[in-house]
């Protein structure tokens, strides 16, 4: 997630699609009904596809999953069982069936709204109920660290590019580099060691202690904090150089007006396209974070799950993650073409 | 009559008898002015020597590459993986504090943490310099089609979709089950999942790029496709191509770091950096003990940093709007 917000400040985005381009648009009041249709035909369009990619994911993931050596599904208990055991085991399991009756029993069942039941992670529990418990935690988390980081980044970055070369940019440059180059597992351990024992805040997470919530929800923060800050930057002094904002300037317009009305709102457009599938995938969770904090959220579960090697588990994130991937892309699609007119989805002309 | 009469007036005196000869043709001056020695690269390595904090990195990196090289070979270096003993009790020399003896101290089973840092840095470096080479050429080239060529975006938008979709974890544990988990295995899965963001990087600017005026031009001249992307497309975006290819190590050094501490990193005879700070992290409690994490840490930091600082100067200074 990190760097990537810089390259992502393209007027012209379509990463699901090719034919998403800028064209000027003639007089957008007199065809709006007409737009409005091609916009429905591209979105339908687009969710069609989608269904397929997902499809196509699903049943890669799937079969990788048959891949896996069977001694992972019989766990510690392999050692007790004998031959007759595991076989009879595995049979249960499913896992002896050809792997099309097996990719078409988890369909139909998809199909009717059963996610399966876990397998080894815990025993007989529903899928959707081992995912409903602990989605709040990372939603709220990571619901929380986007809020926080667009608080502090976007009027850092805005601070640094009318600070430009002074102290408060240098100042910030360095935490940006720091932030960004380090790894984070790096400075979420010295946050986590010295920072509770300066403050002598307890080190674990706590539901029911709010002060416990603090550090976590700072060093997510921490990162989205600053790409926002450092594009947020680099496109303030890149548009504060453009004929538009000279002659805003020279007319009088005041500097306020200037910075809401005109550069945020252009900087808006891009982070238009971005923030849907940000927000979306707060429900991942941040495995660093929850596993130092113990916070009993989303971060680690697919990786347990695929350790545990509970395929029922992985399918259902994996269905779960990859569908709010994509729907992120087609809602930051069309939230960019909303905010932005001279954006069209939908077939264009160009050169090639 | 205006405030310049005067010197109208007597605008004969600035008349010299120089003014009315014959200027002589010199055409060796002439040559001069038709010829240009700019050269692209002397350029940016002239803009990037301007910028003092990036060359002194530059030098330390260089210093530290070749030290890590050289390590195993100085004198009274002790190796990164055997155990070593205290020579009175005859135990393991078990996390002793840095001393004249251990100059880092030694880990909870009695390995040197010096010499182990410096294989832990040769190992990451190389990991590192690896991935970023293969997604840069993977990523490129991929990314270049997928933005230039009609019939493949449609197929290759899909393979991306597909391929940033399935998670690294299980790439990974296949992986390590197919191959053993070694230093091979994690460049692949790295490789396999890593090239999707470059070449989406590249296809994004190809978009933009592919339909300017001067492209159209070339087109229009028949100018055939491959000389349009190598000689309009590609230089146009060597100065994000450098930056996004220096950033590359410090994050396949951070990507390794991640995958060690999952479980699903190299194996712990083979030290690398994420081994060492993983190590460190469980005798994070005992404060005494912390020297263990720190060092590592540090080491971690100044080589992920420098690159950092390197690579976006460097981007700056091939960027040929800067060489005036």
């Amino acid at each position: 997630m990190m760097g990537s917000i810089q390259d992502k400040d393209l007027k012209v985005v379509s990463i699901d699609e090719g034919d998403t381009e800028i064209e000027q648009s003639g007089s957008p009041l007199v065809f709006l009904k007409k737009e409005d249709e091609v916009m429905l035909g591209y979105i339908g369009k687009r969710l069609l596809q989608s269904v397929l990619t997902l499809f196509i994911i699903i049943t890669i993931v799937f079969s990788l999953l048959r891949l896996m050596p069977e001694e992972g599904y019989l766990g510690a208990a392999a050692d007790k069982m004998s031959p007759a055991q595991q076989e009879i085991y595995l049979t249960n399991l499913g896992l002896r069936d050809p792997l099309l009756v097996q990719l078409g029993n988890f369909y139909t069942n998809l199909f009717q709204g059963d996610l399966g039941k876990s397998v080894t992670y815990r025993t007989d529990v529903p899928v959707v109920t081992i995912i409903a418990d602990k989605i709040m935690y990372s939603l709220l988390f990571g619901l929380g660290a986007v809020a926080l980081s667009l608080i502090v980044g976007v009027p850092l970055g805005i601070l640094m590019a009318q600070m430009k070369g002074r102290w408060l940019d240098r100042l910030g440059t360095g935490y940006i580099v720091i932030v960004v180059a380090v790894p984070a597992a790096v400075y979420y351990l010295v946050i986590q060691m010295y920072i509770t024992e300066i403050l002598h805040l307890p080190m674990l997470f706590d539901e029911y202690q709010p002060i416990t919530w603090i550090l976590p929800l700072t060093s997510m923060a921490l990162a989205p904090t600053a790409s926002y800050a450092m594009w947020m930057r680099r496109y303030m002094v890149d548009e504060l150089n453009k004929d538009y904002i000279k002659l805003a300037k020279a007319k009088g317009v005041k500097e306020r007006t200037l910075m809401f009305k005109h550069v945020l709102r252009n900087a808006f457009i891009p982070m238009a396209q971005y923030l849907p599938a940000t927000i979306l995938f707060t429900i991942t969770g941040s495995i660093y974070i929850e596993s130092l904090y113990s916070i009993p959220g989303m971060g680690g579960l697919l990786v347990d799950a695929i350790q545990r090697q509970d395929n029922t588990i992985v399918q259902g994130l994996v269905l779960v993650f990859s569908s709010l991937g994509i729907i992120g892309l087609i809602l930051g699609d069309i939230a960019m073409a909303l905010v932005d007119p001279r954006i069209k989805l939908g077939k264009g002309e160009s050169v090639r | 009559m205006g405030m310049y009469s005067e010197e109208i007036n007597n605008i004969s005196n600035k008349s010299r008898e120089t003014l009315f000869e014959f200027a002589e043709v010199d055409d060796r001056q002439a040559e001069e002015t038709a010829y240009s020695n700019y050269s692209y690269w002397r350029s940016t390595w002239k803009s990037f020597l301007k910028n003092r904090i990036a060359v002194f990195l530059l030098v330390g990196v260089l210093i530290i590459v070749t030290f890590t090289i050289l390590q195993p070979y100085l004198p009274a270096q002790k190796s990164p993986t055997e155990i070593y003993l205290d020579e009175q009790t005859g135990l393991q020399a078990r996390n002793i504090a840095p001393s004249a003896e251990y100059w880092f101290g030694t880990n909870s089973i009695g390995q040197d943490l010096w010499s182990r840092i410096w294989a832990g840095t040769r190992t990451s470096l190389f990991i590192g310099c690896v991935v970023a080479l293969v997604e840069a050429i993977v990523g490129i080239t991929i990314g270049t089609l997928w933005g230039f060529s009609r019939k493949l975006e449609l197929p290759i938008t899909q393979l991306y979709n597909v391929v940033d979709n399935i998670p690294t974890t299980i790439v990974l544990i296949l992986m390590s089950y197919i191959l053993r988990p070694s230093i091979s295995t994690i460049i692949i899965a790295m490789c396999i999942t890593g090239w999707v963001e470059m070449a989406r990087f590249i296809r994004n600017q190809i978009v933009i790029l592919r339909d300017r005026e001067y492209n159209l031009a070339s087109k229009c001249l028949g100018t055939p496709d491959y000389r349009i992307i190598l000689k309009n497309l590609l230089p146009y975006l060597i100065s994000v191509i450098m930056l996004r290819m220096s950033l590359a190590i410090p994050f396949a050094i951070g990507s390794e770091v991640f995958l060690t501490y999952i479980g699903l990193g190299l194996p712990i005879s083979e030290p690398s950096l994420g081994n060492l700070i993983n190590e460190g992290r469980v005798l994070m409690m005992s404060p005494e003990l912390r020297y263990q994490l720190i060092f590592p840490s540090i080491v971690l930091s100044i080589i992920t940093i420098a690159f950092y600082i390197i690579g976006n100067s460097f981007a700056d200074a091939a960027d040929p709007k800067n060489h005036v």
